[in-house]
């Protein structure tokens, strides 16, 4: 404003140099003061606490140089090592899928990874090569560390059954089996676990309908229609179980004998 | 005695190996569990157990809903020990996303998860007692239960199905008098756990009954990713709130209790031993509680990342209860794995119980403490 009053009557008016200068100095000006007040607005972000920020994702990190990864690659031979990646402090080990139980029972007499936490299987539908996956947790208690191991599979594949390296296995290998037909190798026990015997379908695969199939009339055929078992939506289905027939010769062999 | 005589006895008495389904209806399985026993007259020769009754497809359900309905879920697996289900997912949310939690939320959640540990211990101890045949610590011990059941009521509204947890912190603040009827009851306990322990410790029927029965080694407990008091039980000190902190339990003292013997009795000893762990850490989270925010800054509608998944375990009750989640960028996990401690000490039980009595199954079965809404998801 005051600039304005003083500029405007009388004075000569400003060259384009001038005014030019007088511009730039404006806008630098104004950036600075913008930047200073960024700089102390991060400032201000950056001592808040952890909780007072938005969370900011953890990246996925190569980690094909660490020492046990190396290490599992010198003595597992080729291509039993395909990759390995870090997240959030969690390293992730990918094999191939013959070799499962090769690395498995390598880190195991090894590297000191003597607890089989978890294994568990994952249905990718989108990647079409190998759409399933089989990821074990295991744990050394003497460093204290957890490893990942993702083994991918194709339809159909088998992996080798790590159940001679831990006993343990034997019953999260026959829920993979059971919820996404993964079959084990050598397994001793290769059988439905949670779902009933004679259950058609794997119910984790990304395929399977959420509610559920009917196996009223495949297992129940004297009590349910076809179709029309009790998760199919379409009514009950029931019917009831058929009279038992009548036996007329043992009746008559009875009248025999009373005449 | 004549020759037929001879014959006849042999197979009275010998050499003859039964058949018999225990369950799925028996009282002492805690819930659905049936065992197809061998038995040779009164010993265990094999043991087959069938679990899946109670299978209701938690994993598929989980698949279903965002990352903020789940919790729900959660509580009804291990329908006694709600809190450290509640906790052990939502740290594995935390985890994959990245969000840090404030430290009043931190240790509201490790009182409620010890709470939640007494409570479990409480119940387990119960039940156990009940089997062998011991009635009284039934009474005594859901009296306290029904305590910390109405503190839970007090802070969440529920009482088993607790649902007291959210990604990014805690859904409630402490009610006004809570920390001191909690304090009332912590200064309380202790004496209530010397009584369980005049009615059990130096019994000699609980002795008979539990020393040398269901014997575990350690090395089998290894190979079975047996976790947990039943680990501990065999001489092996591991605990997740030691070896991998979560929460407030870096900052709080506590002891592991490990005892050595591998049977049901030093399992009871461990359990007994954990609750008085947890009176401490009680105390001392309750005096210690900071002030602050009770949640975390975080989205309305929590999405994972495109990529990547992540594994996180707590030290629950029974053992190690982890959530592995598989995120592909949506607000629905694509895979939500739980590694459920219970169903891993399950798988232990055949080894324990060959060679027992018929009557000690029941013991080894309370002292593995499952529960098999978490067995069968």
């Amino acid at each position: 404003m005051s600039d304005r009053d003083r500029d405007e009557p009388g004075a000569p008016p400003p060259s384009d140099a001038d005014e030019e200068a007088r511009k730039a100095a404006e806008a630098r000006a104004k950036a600075e003061a913008a930047a200073r007040a960024k700089a102390e607005a991060e400032a201000a972000e950056a001592a808040k606490p952890a909780w007072e920020k938005m969370p900011v994702e953890p990246e996925i990190e190569d980690a094909a140089s660490d020492p046990l990864v190396r290490a599992l690659g010198r003595s597992c031979g080729e291509g039993a090592v395909r990759g390995a990646s870090r997240r959030a402090g969690d390293l992730a080990i990918e094999v191939a899928a013959g070799s499962l139980r090769e690395v498995a029972s390598s880190l195991k007499l090894d590297h000191g990874f003597t607890l089989l936490v978890d294994l568990c299987g994952v249905h990718y539908p989108q990647r079409e090569e190998a759409p399933y996956e089989v990821v074990l947790h295991l744990y050394d208690m003497q460093k204290n560390r957890r490893v990942r191991l993702k083994t991918a599979l194709a339809e159909g594949e088998s992996p080798p059954s790590v159940t001679p390296v831990w006993a343990g296995a034997n019953w999260l290998e026959r829920e993979a089996y059971d919820m996404y037909g993964i079959r084990f190798e050598d397994h001793p026990d290769m059988t439905r676990i949670l779902m009933w015997e004679g259950f058609n379908g794997h119910p984790l695969r990304k395929d399977f309908p959420v509610e559920g199939i009917d196996t009223g009339s495949a297992i129940y055929p004297e009590y349910y229609a076809e179709e029309m078992g009790p998760v199919t939506g379409t009514g009950t289905g029931w019917r009831p179980a058929p009279p038992p027939e009548p036996e007329p010769e043992p009746a008559a062999e009875s009248d025999e004998e009373g005449a | 005695m004549s020759e037929t005589g001879e014959r006849k006895r042999e197979t009275l008495f010998d050499l003859e190996e039964m058949e018999l389904n225990f369950g799925p209806q028996h009282p002492s399985t805690h819930g659905v569990l049936r065992l197809k026993l061998k038995v040779d007259g009164e010993r265990i020769v094999d043991c087959y157990p069938i679990i899946g009754y109670l299978h209701r497809g938690t994993e598929k359900l989980f698949e279903l809903h965002p990352f903020f309905q789940n919790v729900p879920h959660t509580d009804r697996m291990d329908y006694v020990a709600a809190a450290t289900n509640n906790l052990a997912y939502v740290g594995a949310v935390e985890k994959l996303v990245g969000i840090v939690v404030p430290p009043r939320a931190r240790y509201i959640r490790t009182i409620l998860a010890e709470l939640q540990r007494i409570s479990s211990h409480l119940l387990w101890l119960a039940t156990h007692a009940i089997d062998i045949g011991a009635m009284t610590p039934f009474f005594y011990t859901f009296r306290e239960r029904e305590i910390v059941l109405d503190l839970f009521e007090e802070y969440c509204g529920a009482r088993l199905t607790l649902n007291c947890m959210r990604p990014g912190g805690q859904p409630y603040d402490l009610t006004v008098g809570w920390v001191e009827r909690c304090l009332a009851f912590v200064d309380d306990f202790p004496s209530k756990i010397d009584d369980y322990e005049g009615l059990l410790t130096e019994n000699r029927i609980w002795k008979k009954r539990t020393v040398g029965v269901g014997v575990l080694p350690p090395d089998v407990a290894l190979d079975y990713g047996v976790t947990g008091p039943m680990l501990r039980g065999s001489g092996i000190e591991w605990d997740v709130r030691k070896a991998m902190p979560y929460e407030a339990y870096d900052e709080v003292e506590f002891d592991v209790p490990v005892f050595q013997n591998c049977d049901t009795y030093d399992r009871y000893l461990v359990r007994m031993e954990e609750m008085r762990q947890s009176v401490r850490i009680l105390r001392q989270c309750l005096e210690r509680l900071p002030d602050g925010p009770i949640m975390a800054k975080r989205p309305r509608v929590l999405k994972g990342p495109k990529e990547g998944d992540a594994y996180h375990s707590i030290e629950g009750p029974k053992g190690e209860i982890g959530f592995y989640i598989v995120s592909d960028g949506t607000p629905n996990p694509h895979r939500c794995r739980v590694r459920p401690p219970s169903f891993m000490n399950l798988q232990v039980l055949p080894p324990m119980v060959q060679g027992q009595l018929v009557s000690d199954l029941v013991a080894v079965i309370g002292t593995t403490d499952i529960v098999l809404g978490e067995v069968d998801r």
